[in-house]
C-alpha cells in the first residue's frame, strides 16, 4: 500500500504473528472488534506495573499521576474529535452505553411526550432498542428515515420526516456496520438543526475509518467506543456540546458524580463527572489514550487511503467470485464489505473460512430491521483494519471460491 | 481444501442440508412451535401430529438457516417418528450432550439417526444450530408457542 508500511503497522499488533488451526490468522472481522497494538497494550500493563490507583480522591503520589494518566485520555479524545472542550467528553463502557445515556438523561428531560426521534434504516441495534425504551417509557414516537436500495440514507425522505415540526432529536449512524456505507453527517445535521432538531451521531465505526471533526459537522451528540479503535474494551466515548451536556440530569447515581450528599438531598458534580458515577475504567481509559495517540501518529489521512484502496481491491476481487453478491453498493463507503454467496449460508462460509484461517462475522450483526430490509436473514462480512493487506483480500477471495465449490 | 471439516460437512449433512426430504408444513397438525436463535438469526418452525395412542404420527418443519439447522430438523424428524412427548424429551436431552460433547453414554438406539452430527461438538458456535429445530419441536410438544437455543 503506498501511503504507509503496513509490514510494520502489522509487526505492532502481537496477536497478528498467531497462526489459526496451523495457519496464519486472516483477521477480517475489525468492524466487530479490532486488535491491539503494542503501544496500547503497554500502556495498560505499564500502568499495573508502575502507578496504579484509584483517581479523583486519593491525597497520595500513585492516585495522582493515574489521575493523569487517565484524564489525559479524556484530552485525546477531545483532540480526536476536535471537541470544544475537554468537558465535553464523557467516558462511558460503549457507544451503547453513550446512546443509553442520551436516550434516557436528555430523551427523559428535554423532550417531549408526542416529539418525534428519527433513527435510519440501517442502525445497529444499540441504536435502534434506546429509543424504543424511551417511546414507551416516554410516550416519544421512533420514526425511520428510509435507505435506498445501494445502501444510502435517503435524504428526500429524511427531510420529509422533519414535516410535522415534531422531530426533537435525530439518531442516526455516521457509517454502517452492515454496509460500510457513509451517511451524510454534515447535511444530516445541517437538516434537523434548520428543523429545531438535535442530532447524535452514531460514531463507532466511522472514528476507525476517517477524521471526525464535531465542530465541522456541528454534532450535538457523538458516540464510539475503544475498542473498535485499536483500544481496550469496557471504554467509550461520549461527546456532548457543553450546553447540553449541562442542562440534562445524570442517569446513574454513585461516588463521583456528586458534589454533596446529605439524606435530604445531593448536588451533582459538575460535566463531565456527574454522568461518571463509580470508579469507572482506569485501565481501559489508560489504554484507549494510548491506542488514540497511536492512531494519531499513522495520522486519518494515510488510514483512509489504505482502506480506500483496500475497499476497492476488495470490491473487485470479491465480485469475481462466482455467485457472490455483495449487499450494499453506496457511492461513499468503506472498509465493511457484507456479501452473500448462491450456495451457501453465511454461517456455513465462516465455519469454512475459520477452518482455512480467515476470520469474518456471519449473521444479522445486530442489525435485523435492516436485514428485514434488504429481504435477507443474515450475510457474511468481511471488514478491515489499519493492518489488512491486498494479499489477505486475495486470500479471502480464492477461499470463498472453494467455499461455493465444496457445496456444489 | 476444507478436508477437515468433512466431519461436520459430511455425505449426510450435505445431503439433508440442501435437499431435506421433510421440510413441509403439515396441512392437518395438531401443535406447532417456532424456534429463533436471535444471536444469529436462525428461524425454524415444526408443526406436529399425533396418532390416536399420542404417539408421533407425523412431523413437518420450515427452516431458514445453515445447512446444519436444515440437516438436524430433517434427521430429528425421522429420529422421533412414532416417539411419545416423553421419549421425544429424552432424546432431546441426549442429543444435547451428543451435540456438546461428541459421545453420549446411553445413547439410544433411537438416537442412531442423529449420529451424522455427531462432530458438531468440534464447532462450539454451531452447536446451537443443531439443537434449534429440538427447540422448537419441545416448544410445540409443551405447547408453548415459540422457542430459542440461546
Amino acid at each position: 500500500m503506498s501511503q504507509f508500511d503496513v509490514t510494520s503497522i502489522r509487526a505492532q499488533f502481537p496477536i497478528l504473528g498467531q497462526k489459526v488451526r496451523g495457519k496464519d490468522l486472516v483477521f477480517l472481522d475489525s468492524a466487530a472488534s479490532a486488535q491491539k497494538p503494542r503501544a496500547a497494550i503497554d500502556a495498560m500493563v505499564g500502568a499495573m506495573e508502575t502507578q496504579y490507583a484509584n483517581i479523583h480522591r486519593g491525597l497520595h503520589w500513585m492516585s495522582e499521576r493515574t489521575t493523569e494518566a487517565y484524564e489525559a485520555a479524556r484530552d485525546a479524545a477531545a483532540r480526536l474529535l476536535n471537541a470544544g472542550d475537554r468537558h465535553e467528553i464523557v467516558f462511558v463502557r460503549n457507544s451503547t452505553e453513550g446512546i443509553n445515556l442520551v436516550a434516557h438523561s436528555y430523551g427523559r428531560s428535554v423532550l417531549k411526550p408526542g416529539q418525534a426521534v428519527v433513527i435510519s434504516a440501517m442502525e445497529h441495534h444499540s441504536n435502534i432498542v434506546p429509543w424504543q425504551m424511551l417511546r414507551d417509557a416516554h410516550g416519544t414516537e421512533l420514526r425511520v428515515a428510509p435507505i435506498t436500495d445501494a445502501g444510502e440514507l435517503d435524504m428526500a425522505a429524511y427531510e420529509a420526516l422533519f414535516a410535522d415540526g415534531k422531530v426533537g432529536l435525530v439518531a442516526i449512524t455516521h457509517m454502517s456496520n452492515v454496509l460500510g456505507s457513509y451517511t451524510p453527517a454534515e447535511r444530516i445535521v445541517k437538516i434537523a438543526h434548520a428543523h429545531g432538531a438535535k442530532v447524535l451521531l452514531d460514531g463507532s465505526q466511522a472514528v476507525v475509518h476517517r477524521k471526525v471533526d464535531v465542530r465541522a459537522l456541528d454534532a450535538d451528540f457523538y458516540v464510539f467506543t475503544g475498542h473498535k479503535l485499536y483500544g481496550p474494551t469496557g471504554i467509550g466515548v461520549l461527546y456532548g456540546k457543553a450546553a447540553l451536556l449541562e442542562a440534562m440530569p445524570p442517569w446513574m447515581g454513585g461516588g463521583d458524580m456528586i458534589s454533596s450528599v446529605t439524606y435530604e438531598k445531593s448536588t451533582w458534580a459538575r460535566v463531565p463527572h456527574k454522568f461518571e458515577a463509580g470508579t469507572p475504567a482506569i485501565l481501559e481509559g489508560i489504554g484507549l489514550e494510548a491506542a488514540i495517540r497511536w492512531v494519531e501518529a499513522i495520522g486519518y489521512d494515510a488510514i483512509a487511503a489504505h482502506e480506500a484502496e483496500l475497499t476497492e481491491h476488495a470490491l473487485a476481487r470479491m465480485s469475481a467470485v462466482d455467485g457472490l453478491t455483495i449487499i450494499g453498493r453506496a457511492q461513499d463507503r468503506g472498509g465493511v464489505v457484507s456479501f452473500t454467496l448462491d450456495r451457501a449460508h453465511a454461517h456455513d462460509i465462516a465455519t469454512l473460512l475459520d477452518r482455512a484461517g480467515i476470520a469474518v462475522r456471519a449473521g444479522h450483526h445486530c442489525a435485523e430491521p435492516l436485514m428485514r430490509r434488504l429481504g435477507l436473514e443474515s450475510t457474511a462480512r468481511a471488514s478491515f483494519g489499519i493492518y489488512t493487506t491486498a494479499e489477505e483480500i486475495d486470500v479471502l477471495a480464492d477461499t470463498l471460491t472453494k467455499v461455493r465449490e465444496f457445496f456444489k | 481444501m476444507f478436508e477437515d471439516v468433512r466431519d461436520l460437512y459430511n455425505a449426510t449433512i450435505l445431503e439433508r442440508g440442501r435437499r431435506p426430504r421433510h421440510m413441509r408444513r403439515l396441512e392437518a397438525f395438531d401443535v406447532t412451535a417456532k424456534g429463533d436463535n436471535p444471536m444469529c438469526g436462525d428461524r425454524v418452525q415444526v408443526w406436529v401430529k399425533f396418532a390416536d395412542d399420542r404417539s408421533i404420527a407425523a412431523t413437518g418443519f420450515d427452516a431458514r438457516g445453515c445447512e446444519i439447522s436444515k440437516a438436524a430438523a430433517d434427521l430429528m424428524v425421522e429420529a422421533v417418528a412414532g416417539k411419545t412427548a416423553e421419549d421425544t424429551k429424552a432424546m432431546f436431552a441426549a442429543f444435547r450432550t451428543l451435540a456438546q460433547t461428541g459421545a453420549c453414554d446411553d445413547c439410544a438406539e433411537a438416537l442412531a439417526p442423529m449420529q451424522p452430527l455427531a462432530a458438531v461438538h468440534e464447532y462450539p458456535s454451531r452447536v446451537k444450530c443443531a439443537t434449534l429445530p429440538w427447540h422448537a419441536l419441545i416448544a410445540a410438544l409443551d405447547g408453548q408457542g415459540a422457542s430459542t437455543s440461546e
